[in-house]
């Protein structure tokens, strides 16, 4: 090793404005035991650089007599300032493309780090339930999450507010029933990945990242359509029993797999459906353009829990039959509910009818009847994506609630 | 002692992060099977008091605390030791600021001014630095008003507050200088309490050492040795030690010397904190 001498020279920066930053960037490069010479021309430098080697665990060696331009001293390196490396674990990696970058089971500690930065060892060791890579983590998060934050639409401006009406006012009341509806499930859509959001190990940060912008969009989703509700001047409709009975069961499912599955995969990818069937056949532009922005989000909601349960049912093949009770059971308890709100139901065929004529409510029903056949098809097809059979999607299909969601 | 109690330290209350460092101390020691206590004293008075009466074992001190103590005892015919300290309790200054901008340039001309302090019983803000002072000629109280801010007082400086108020006050022009610790002008400078550039030193004390672990003469002699040994142990790379360390403020225990007393005896004596003996001859000194 060459013991060349660094020089720092701190002109008439005094410790007292900032001249530890400079003397610190000086010593970063150096080894334990080698010094640098301090030049400046603070009047109390000296008694400055003193102190703070004495706080900091340097040697201070001044010169006795330095002349015009000469070093007033040497910092010898103590070993304090690098003690917090000692030990300190390199957690990951910051691209999670890297071999290795994502840990099997993260330890506690590693805590707020971020993945890819050395952690000092001790701290707290805070306690995330969903700490285990093969419960939660997909590629596919980092690339959806990208395409969340670049689709991101503002409700004030994305939507024309002040579009005529033009529709019977039993059709816009049967919009705002519809809406009415809508809103109670994007809270269930909301609540669900907000209460997982918190549990994930910040190591898994895309993770975080999809769960945190998917919180976002249920926001908005909630907010156009409440908008949308009350544009007319309508109160907002009912709200039965049985519908929240339904999305009951989704907030009381503890397990993150079971309740991304009954939400994502079975609810929002019916919802995918239902915001399609609005986008075409609402009778206003409004309702036909809120389907289409909150439709786009839904799908990739979709997307992200299918990709994760992919993954998640290829590491634990066990995890199918899990899903596949969740769907019975949850059927089973809510047998005695009154499943979809027939006040929706009709509200829907009134939508899509856009009159109140026997011609019209004839084609406002076979849209709906073309929509629940789109709605099981599709379903159909998600859960084979899973690994479920032909006869399994079919049963599983034909059990999921009534009421969409 | 006829039954053996753990090993037990002294220690002044002066902040409530002081219970945890000696918890963790203890959890430490107790790893390293050393029978380890301490007792907590609102007062540096108390406490010595309380070694001399054999409470405690070892005292973790004040330097105005080990001249009161090595007084005591000396009275009692008995002998202290300062047998362990802080790295960064070695060779400490006091400083005097002025405002860059004051027409202050000479110690002399503080004659007829105004020079803020810490507490009446902070040997780094008050009792050096005016020592300091008077050695240039300049009796404190009536060459120049004496503003003290008394925060904490009987825990002997250990608080922060009262050489903050001291710094406000000379920012805020109420004073013309104040008295610190040297550390403490980084440290205000950083918080902002100094303003850039604000301040300069006027002057600067000698050099001294700050805290001490205290023994008296009749203390368990292997078990002090084996204290000693197991502080000196203490590693700053040890992730485990560390935040004890880093609470505690040191990097590294060192032995304790007594070199670095000298200019607090003389300043006690100067400013008749204590007498000979021990004895509190300061004046509104609360007991
Ligand atoms: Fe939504
Ligand atoms: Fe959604």
């Amino acid at each position: 090793m060459t013991r060349e001498r660094t020089t720092v020279d701190l002109g008439a920066l005094g410790f007292d404005g900032g001249a530890d930053v400079l003397v610190k960037l000086a010593l970063a490069d150096r080894q334990v035991g080698d010094e640098i010479a301090v030049r400046g021309e603070h009047p109390d430098l000296a008694g400055h650089v003193a102190t703070w080697c004495r706080q900091q665990g340097h040697r201070w060696r001044s010169t006795d007599s330095p002349s015009d331009g000469d070093a007033i001293g040497f910092i010898e390196r103590g070993s304090a300032v690098s003690a917090r490396w000692i030990g300190a674990e390199r957690c990951g990696h910051a691209d999670p493309t890297t071999e290795g970058a994502i840990d099997a089971a993260p330890p506690a500690s590693w805590g707020l780090a971020a993945r890819g930065a050395a952690v000092e060892p001790g701290g707290p060791t805070p306690q995330f339930r969903l700490g285990v890579r093969e419960e939660v983590w997909t590629d596919r998060a980092a690339p959806l999450y990208a395409q969340a934050a670049a689709a991101q639409w503002d409700p004030a401006t994305a939507v024309d507010w002040s579009a005529p009406i033009e529709h019977d006012l039993r059709v816009e009341a049967a919009i705002v029933q519809v809406m009415t509806f809508l809103i109670e499930n994007e809270e269930a859509a909301l609540v669900v990945p907000a209460r997982f959001l918190g549990q994930i190990h910040p190591h898994f940060r895309e993770i975080q990242q999809f769960l945190a912008v998917t919180v976002a969009d249920e926001a908005r989703h909630i907010e156009v359509f409440s908008r949308r509700a009350t544009m007319s001047g309508h109160d907002l409709a009912l709200s039965t029993v049985g519908g929240r009975t339904s999305l009951q069961t989704l907030l009381d499912e503890p397990d993150y797999a079971t309740a991304s599955f009954l939400l994502s995969v079975m609810g929002e990818g019916t919802f995918v459906s239902l915001l399609g069937f609005l986008e075409r056949h609402a009778p206003d532009s409004s309702t036909r353009r809120i389907a289409h922005l909150t439709r786009a989000d839904e799908a990739r909601h979709v997307a992200f829990s299918l990709a994760h349960l992919e993954r998640h049912a290829h590491v634990e093949p066990d995890l199918r039959s899990r899903l596949a009770r969740a769907v019975e059971q949850r059927h089973r308890a809510l047998q005695g509910t009154a499943g979809l709100n027939e006040d929706v139901f009709d509200a829907l065929v009134v939508l899509a009818a856009g009159d109140i004529t026997p011609e019209r409510v004839r084609t406002g029903w076979q849209h709906v009847q073309a929509l629940q056949v789109e709605m099981s098809d599709a379903r159909r097809a998600r859960l084979a994506r899973l690994g479920f059979t032909a006869g399994e999607s079919e049963a599983l299909s034909s059990l999921h609630t009534r009421n969409f969601m | 002692m006829t039954i053996t109690r753990p090993f037990t330290l002294g220690a002044v209350a002066y902040d409530p992060k002081v219970v945890t460092i000696w918890e963790g101390f203890k959890d430490w020691f107790a790893t390293r099977d050393f029978a380890f206590d301490y007792v907590l004293y609102s007062s540096y008075e108390a406490q010595a008091e309380a070694h001399l009466a054999g409470d405690v074992d070892v005292t973790w001190d004040s330097p105005l605390a080990w001249v009161r103590t090595r007084r005591l005892a000396a009275a009692a015919g008995r002998e202290a030791r300062a047998v362990a300290m802080r790295d960064t309790d070695q060779n400490l200054t006091s400083v005097v600021l002025v405002r860059s901008a004051s027409d202050i340039i000479d110690v002399a001309q503080l004659a007829g001014r105004a020079v803020a302090t810490g507490a009446i019983d902070s040997p780094q803000a008050t009792l050096l630095p005016l020592a300091h002072l008077a050695d240039r000629g300049l009796d404190p109280g009536t060459s120049f008003t004496v503003r003290r801010f008394d925060v904490m007082v009987t825990k002997h400086g250990d608080h922060v507050g009262g050489e903050r108020d001291a710094v406000r006050a000379l920012m805020d022009g109420e004073v013309d200088a104040a008295c610190v610790i040297d550390g403490n002008q980084l440290l205000f400078a950083k918080e902002g309490t100094i303003a850039p550039d604000a301040v300069r030193v006027l002057s600067r004390t000698g050099v001294y050492d700050h805290c001490t672990m205290t023994v008296l003469d009749d203390a368990p002699r292997f078990i002090v040795e084996r204290f000693i040994e197991l502080l000196l142990s203490m590693s700053f790379d040890d992730p485990e030690v560390r935040p004890l360390l880093e609470l505690e403020g040191l990097r590294a225990w060192r032995p304790g010397r007594t070199s670095g007393y000298e200019l607090l005896e003389q300043a006690v004596d100067r400013l008749g904190f204590y007498g000979a003996d021990g004895t509190i001859l300061v004046e509104g000194y609360p007991r």
